[in-house]
């Protein structure tokens, strides 16, 4: 070495690296909460929840503001395969830092989610999934179930239904799990409240788009409700369908498990008058209106928030305000912190005030909803009427289930 | 480590000629591949390294056929679904040890395999696939319908069962000596058999079949042996991998996995030793460290099965062993 003035690159090298080891230090003499949204991205529940869920857990963080840790939002793709999604959130969990996952569509992937968050100590808040599972014989202390669930949107549109005088069902139901279980729970609603299920028609799942001969059998069965227990694509395929025959018309439409981003996909002229239900739309109140306002420049399209979305926002502002009350390095315990989450009261814009049950339930109440006709609509995504409302204790699922966390 | 270290001391001592059927430069390729085997968990996360070689066990036993045989099957999801299914559902019901659970996925891939194959090799080309296709679609319905395997919710909290029935298999390092352990097993296995009496037959099946009858072979026969082989295999790596992640779910069973080993094999190289293992690694990367980038995921996939369609035909290894004109 001769020559000992060092190099411009060596020296532009070693300012960079001073510099990022200046900023390490900055950020490490704060501690981080690292909050992961794994979801589906790309796929067929992209606008349930997807990228409009990022929007919302940051508007959280935001809200939220600064305490005395930062936050860190971590986003992933889960492609609906369950494999990728538990790969994702252990290798977060292990190596990254993550505290909390939410978002969690895809009730297989969720499933397997909560469980490695249950096996790490983490907090698992699942905002888009159907399964009440989570919350029954798979409950554990490391997840919560927020938003909603599919006895949720069952029952409430088949009691309400039922009430205001739609006493003859005919279901129309997708033969796998999820349509059964539907299918399932809404009969036996009908039934309890002095309706009848007059007839029920299983179709094959998935790959059925055609669904005329399923209709027409409602038809003649004169019910005066049909109901839908389909999700998605197939729901607006049968909408559609529905509405060339004129069923709307005749009939009552019942969406077993409907979300606002369907029926922006048909348009109101196809669905106006179905029934459906949600435990948020963002014309409900004032409250949910100035989130709405809040979040809205930062969604996707500037659509409002589904349920589930919502749902997103509001799990992770009641994470961060029990992480903030317990302090951090006391939350860093996934169990501890989701046992403070369910003692603590929350209250946000999204749901108002609202509780934690012991088998990690959010206790909401459903709102039973009747999409506007286009005459009635006063603008962009104003398309809901509300019809009637279900308690939040009679709009949750029975506590115990085969749950190990609620005492017999 | 002694193993690959006196493999390539035999090669130095008897080369160019082959040993235990390898190249002087497989083998190389080989010490290569066990050493990444032993050495990489300590870099990379060890979990995604178990999925890269449950995913390798699959795309090898798949290349097995199409490289060797000759034979497309589209139908590979329903013995990696159903092992997965079988060997979750053991293990968490009749608390089996790992071993034997992930053996009755084997045995019940190769049980599907046995059906699967009388039936299909009856006919070639594009009626081959297009059979094996439609019956593992009946599969994948009778996993959507059947209670056992909790539709879609798929099978969940499946525990990492005892290697032996005493070995703790909780720690990830545990289950991936056990994963490298069976796919170094196989690896060999499937190399083994292409180089035995048997695979000279069914390499003659997939060059002039009309001439292999000639000979006296009952190809039907060799053809099936090959098949039962291949979804023996690709059962197994379903049943390790269920055991890995705790779960078994309807991705397995489903048809785009059929497509995502053919696409595996396809861009690590047809008919190569390596060149499956090597896709599943690139193919297993891309789902694992693309997901940050939302809806890119598939996009980037799209993006790089078309220029490797129409840049290098032979697939990654195909493509390097034929530019330096050597057999990986």
């Amino acid at each position: 070495m001769s020559n000992m003035k060092p190099s411009r690159r060596q020296v532009l090298g070693g300012a960079l690296l001073a510099t990022g080891l200046a900023g390490r230090a900055a950020r490490g003499a704060r501690p981080v909460v690292r909050i992961g949204v794994l979801g589906d991205q790309s796929g067929p529940y992209r606008e349930i929840a997807g990228p409009g869920a990022v929007a919302c857990v940051r508007q959280a963080v935001a809200e939220f503001g600064s305490r005395d840790f930062d936050i860190e939002i971590l986003v992933a793709d889960h492609q609906n395969k369950p494999d990728v999604g538990v790969g994702i959130a252990r290798q977060w969990f292990d190596r990254d830092g993550v505290d909390m996952v939410t978002d969690l569509t895809n009730s297989a992937v969720a499933l397997a989610v909560a469980q490695v968050a249950h096996a790490k100590n983490k907090v698992a808040v699942a905002a888009a999934t159907g399964t009440t599972e989570i919350t029954g014989r798979q409950c554990s202390a490391n997840a919560l179930h927020w938003s909603y669930d599919v006895y949720m949107l069952a029952r409430s549109t088949a009691l309400q239904v039922v009430k205001s005088g739609g006493r003859n069902w005919y279901f129309v139901a997708a033969d796998y799990v999820f349509g059964r279980q539907l299918q399932g729970e809404s009969a036996a609603t009908v039934a309890a409240n002095g309706g009848k299920v007059l007839g029920t028609s299983f179709y094959p799942f998935p790959g059925t788009t055609e669904f005329s001969s399923f209709l027409l059998a409602a038809q003649s069965s004169g019910a005066d409700v049909i109901g839908l227990a389909n999700a998605g694509a197939d729901l607006v395929n049968s909408l559609k369908q529905a509405h060339e025959f004129g069923l709307s018309r005749r009939m009552h439409l019942a969406s077993l498990s409907g979300f606002i981003c369907d029926v922006n996909a048909v348009g109101l002229e196809v669905a106006q008058g179905l029934n459906l239900t949600a435990s948020f739309y963002w014309d409900l109140n004032e409250r949910t209106r100035a989130m709405t306002t809040r979040v809205r420049p930062t969604m996707p399209n500037h659509a409002p928030p589904t349920m589930a979305q919502a749902g997103t926002y509001s799990g992770t502002l009641h994470y961060l305000k029990t992480v903030a009350a317990m302090g951090l390095p006391a939350a860093r315990d996934g169990a501890a912190t989701v046992e403070r989450m369910k003692a603590t009261p929350c209250d946000d814009d999204a749901f108002g005030s609202f509780r934690l049950r012991a088998d990690g339930r959010v206790l909401v109440p459903a709102y039973l909803f009747r999409v506007k006709s286009p005459a009635e609509s006063q603008g962009p995504w104003d398309y809901y009427t509300k019809l009637a409302t279900t308690p939040a204790d009679e709009a949750a699922p029975p506590l115990g289930r085969g749950c190990v966390l609620v005492k017999e | 480590m002694t193993s690959s270290a006196s493999t390539t001391l035999a090669v130095a001592r008897s080369s160019p000629a082959t040993v235990f059927g390898y190249t002087p430069v497989q083998a190389i390729a080989l010490a290569v591949m066990v050493a990444l085997v032993a050495f990489t968990p300590s870099v990379l996360y060890p979990v995604f390294l178990m999925k890269v070689l449950c995913f390798a066990m699959f795309a090898c036993a798949f290349n097995l056929l199409i490289g060797y045989v000759g034979l497309l099957s589209f139908g590979h999801a329903a013995f990696f679904g159903m092992g997965s299914y079988v060997t979750a559902w053991t293990a968490k019901n009749w608390g089996l040890s790992a071993e034997l659970a992930i053996l009755l996925g084997g045995v019940t891939g190769a049980g599907i395999g046995v059906v699967f194959g009388w039936l299909a090799i009856r006919r070639l080309g594009i009626y081959f696939a297009m059979i094996t296709l439609a019956l593992a679609q009946m599969v994948y319905f009778v996993c959507l319908e059947a209670p056992f395997t909790g539709g879609e919710d798929g099978i969940q909290q499946v525990p990492r069962a005892k290697l032996l029935g005493f070995i703790s298999m909780q720690s990830d390092m545990a289950m991936y000596w056990l994963v490298a352990g069976l796919f170094l097993f196989f690896f060999l296995l499937i190399h083994r058999i292409v180089h035995s009496p048997f695979g000279q037959v069914l390499k003659a099946v997939r060059e002039n079949e009309p001439r292999a009858t000639s000979l006296g072979y009952r190809t039907n026969d060799y053809k099936l042996i090959a098949f039962i082989i291949s979804s023996f295999i690709a059962g197994i790596a379903g049943g390790t991998k269920a055991l890995v992640f705790g779960i078994a779910t309807l991705t397995d069973v489903h048809f785009s996995m059929s497509g995502e080993v053919v696409l595996m094999v396809l861009l690590g190289g047809l008919g190569t030793v390596f060149g499956p293992v090597v896709g599943a690694l690139v193919v297993t990367a891309m789902e694992n460290y693309l997901a940050q980038f939302g809806a890119w995921v598939t996009v980037t996939q799209g993006a790089i099965f078309v220029v490797c369609v129409l840049a290098f035909r032979r697939g990654i290894i195909g493509e390097i062993g034929a530019r330096l004109k050597l057999a990986l």
